[in-house]
């Protein structure tokens, strides 16, 4: 076959088994896997080893982004290019862009939330290796997959497949890359 | 079998019956069922009452409801009721009813999932849905009320060859801002929930018509250890700023009530009194959606009596306390001693022209909601699905007898009118009931109509630390 190795790929059956494998890959010194599951397990990011999420602070930097560009509009509007008065009100005041500003601060910050979602994640994308697989197809069913990339220094098509399989994981099959 | 034993050491660890919650699933058979139990409707043939349904609303939505908009638009405003001193008529009415209906579906799908309640996983999806269609429906009758919709872009603040922009320190401003924010983010939070579930329909696809449009909307999600980790995190934000909303837009259409001088309106309870209001109404709304859908589509196991009941029970929290913001309205409007505070009130259940839609709204919203104290009649689904009915229409004129009732009599007795809505009014009611439930049942066919992954991962086969879902046994 000329196609390249993407990884190995290994079923489990339950979330504390994926759980209980993923631990285990990761003391076996593996680096570059990742695990695929219908549904966010808890305790996978400690697992994993993962820190807090990015998406917050983009959520947090278009919210404010768009809080203070609302009130800066609101002063050019009303206050520098078109000066009205309106009952007698000052031009410009904190309390009357609150709320316009506090409104579009929601607006930026969801918009934040799902870009900085997609964005940190790499979608959207067309292609990925493993949505070749048929068992994969699995993985948004009820099984929990666990893959190991071919280009983790520790790879070894059949150590890996060894360690795979003495973890508990079935059908442990080889993931092409098709690029 | 490992997993019998399980079980039965589940059965010894589990509480005394009397303090077992109800589970989330009944009759649970594994993540598989699960999952073909869940997508079944969406694969299915379309069967015969989604048609009986489809089809009047197809009708309302399709002919009645440009018909009405169409009329108006190229007329005016004049084809309506609305003229002084009512200027404000069922447009208004049904703006604000709209919105109310929206309330509860963000409070059910967002509140409730920072709350961890695991039941909402059932329903949020049903409840976003409405939120969504609902904020349509509402967000255009101010763009029609304007009298000349062509000229809807002055409300936002576009440069221009006049030179002029929106006058932003009028609330009438903030809800242009407000109710555009509402549908845009909560259709956001309504799609991004859905993108796992996109995935499972994808994988789940027979043609590749199907397979094609849903690895399109699913946008090659895999359900990766890293994916689900920031999905997570920005699912719990939007839940953030969603709340925030559910506190927010009503207020604001509250604003435009309270700051006008108008007795009735000028009291500094509106902005409270509409949030309470709005989730009231839409608990009413979703009621009636939970109990037929739930029969209609077979999903007697999924939303459970327990997760009903529980709906039920926040109608009853959230009618209660619109009850108390009636109590404190009469109060205030006799503390306050001012002579047409005490009128408007006094006529709201003693006048001559309104009365009885003062009496069906204390009726219905103080008098029906009390019925739902009862553990028979919360369990009831006739009963119940009347009750759902009765709220939504309490709750219509309750926002009838604010603003008409408000606005037909005012300071001056030369000034006083009535009101009384024409065909064309009640043609767009019924064209925006229509297009509602028209979007409303093309999503029940189409879409994932229950939250697939959120329901799997709260059944205790999701649970890595339970021993259906995996755990060594004696704990982890």
């Amino acid at each position: 076959m000329s196609e390249k190795v993407y990884g190995l790929m290994a079923e489990f059956d339950s979330p504390g088994a994926v759980l209980r494998a993923a631990q285990a890959v990761r003391g076996a010194g593996y680096r570059r896997w990742d695990v695929f599951t219908p549904f966010p397990i808890h305790g996978l990011d400690q697992v994993m080893g993962y820190k807090n999420s990015l998406v917050g602070w983009v959520s947090l930097a278009l919210g404010a982004g768009a809080f203070l560009s609302v009130v800066g509009l609101l002063w050019y509007c009303n206050a520098f290019d078109y000066p009205l008065i309106v009952g007698g009100k000052p031009m410009f005041s904190p309390p009357m862009t609150f709320v316009p500003a506090y409104i579009l601060m929601i607006m930026g910050a969801a918009f934040g939330a799902l870009l900085g979602m997609l964005a940190i994640n790499q979608l959207p994308r067309l292609h990925h290796p493993l949505l070749f697989k048929p068992r994969f197809e699995l993985a948004t069913h009820d099984k929990f997959i666990l893959v190991i990339g071919a280009n983790d220094l520790k790879f070894c098509a059949t150590e890996t497949r060894k360690l795979l399989e003495a973890i508990g994981g079935v059908n442990v099959d080889i993931v092409e890359d098709r690029e | 079998m490992s997993e019998i034993a399980n079980i039965e050491e589940l059965k010894r660890l589990a509480p005394p019956a009397e303090l077992r919650r109800a589970p989330v699933i009944e009759g649970n058979q594994g993540l598989g069922w699960l999952t073909d139990k869940l997508s079944a409707f969406a694969e299915a043939k379309v069967p015969l009452w989604w048609w009986i349904a489809f089809l009047p609303a197809a009708f309302a939505a399709t002919v009645i409801f440009p018909v009405c908009l169409f009329y108006q638009v190229f007329t005016g405003v004049g084809v309506w009721g609305n003229n002084h001193p009512d200027m404000w008529g069922w447009d208004i009415v049904n703006f604000i009813w709209w919105v109310g209906v929206a309330h509860a579906g963000t409070l059910i799908s967002a509140m409730l999932f920072l709350t961890r309640q695991h039941w909402r996983t059932t329903i949020g999806r049903m409840a976003e849905a409405m939120t969504v269609f609902s904020v349509a429906m509402a967000g255009l009758y101010p763009a029609i009320h304007v009298g000349r919709a062509w000229f809807d872009w002055f409300m936002f603040p576009i440069p221009n060859s006049n030179g002029n922009w929106p006058q932003f320190k009028s609330p009438l401003m903030w809800d242009v801002f407000a109710v555009n924010t509402y549908l845009m983010v909560s259709s956001l939070f309504w799609f991004m929930g859905m993108i796992p579930d996109f995935a499972v329909l994808r994988d789940r696809s027979k043609t590749r018509v199907r397979r094609a449009i849903f690895s399109f909307l699913a946008m090659g999600w895999t359900g990766s250890a890293w994916q689900w980790h920031n999905y997570e995190k920005a699912y719990v934000v939007l839940c953030g700023l969603c709340t925030l909303l559910v506190f927010t837009v009503s207020s604001i259409v509250g604003l435009d009530f309270c700051t006008a001088q108008i007795a009735g309106w000028h009291a500094t309870i509106f902005p409270l009194y509409f949030v309470l209001g709005a989730v009231f109404c839409g608990f009413g709304m979703m009621l009636l959606l939970l109990i037929s859908l739930r029969k209609l589509c077979h999903l007697e196991n999924i939303i459970t009596l327990s997760h009903i009941e529980t709906v039920a029970k926040l109608t009853l929290v959230s009618g209660l306390l619109i009850d108390y913001v009636y109590a404190m309205e009469f109060f205030v409007a006799w503390y306050s001693g001012d002579p047409y505070e005490r009128w408007v009130f006094s006529h709201r259940l003693f006048g001559h022209t309104y009365m009885a839609f003062g009496c069906v709204m204390y009726g219905v919203n103080i008098g029906v909601t009390q019925l739902l104290w009862f553990k028979k009649v919360r369990q009831n689904l006739k009963l119940l699905f009347i009750i759902g009915l009765l709220i939504n229409l309490g709750m219509w004129t309750e926002r009838f007898v604010i603003v008409v009732g408000s606005l037909y009599q005012d300071f001056l007795p030369a000034n006083w009118g009535k009101y009384v809505p024409t065909r064309w009014d009640v043609g767009l009611y019924i064209g925006t009931l229509g297009a509602f439930f028209m979007l409303y049942l093309l999503f029940v066919k189409f879409l994932p109509v229950i939250a697939i992954s959120e329901v799997k991962g709260a059944t205790p086969q999701g649970d890595p630390h339970h021993p259906l879902g995996g755990a060594p046994k004696g704990g982890h």
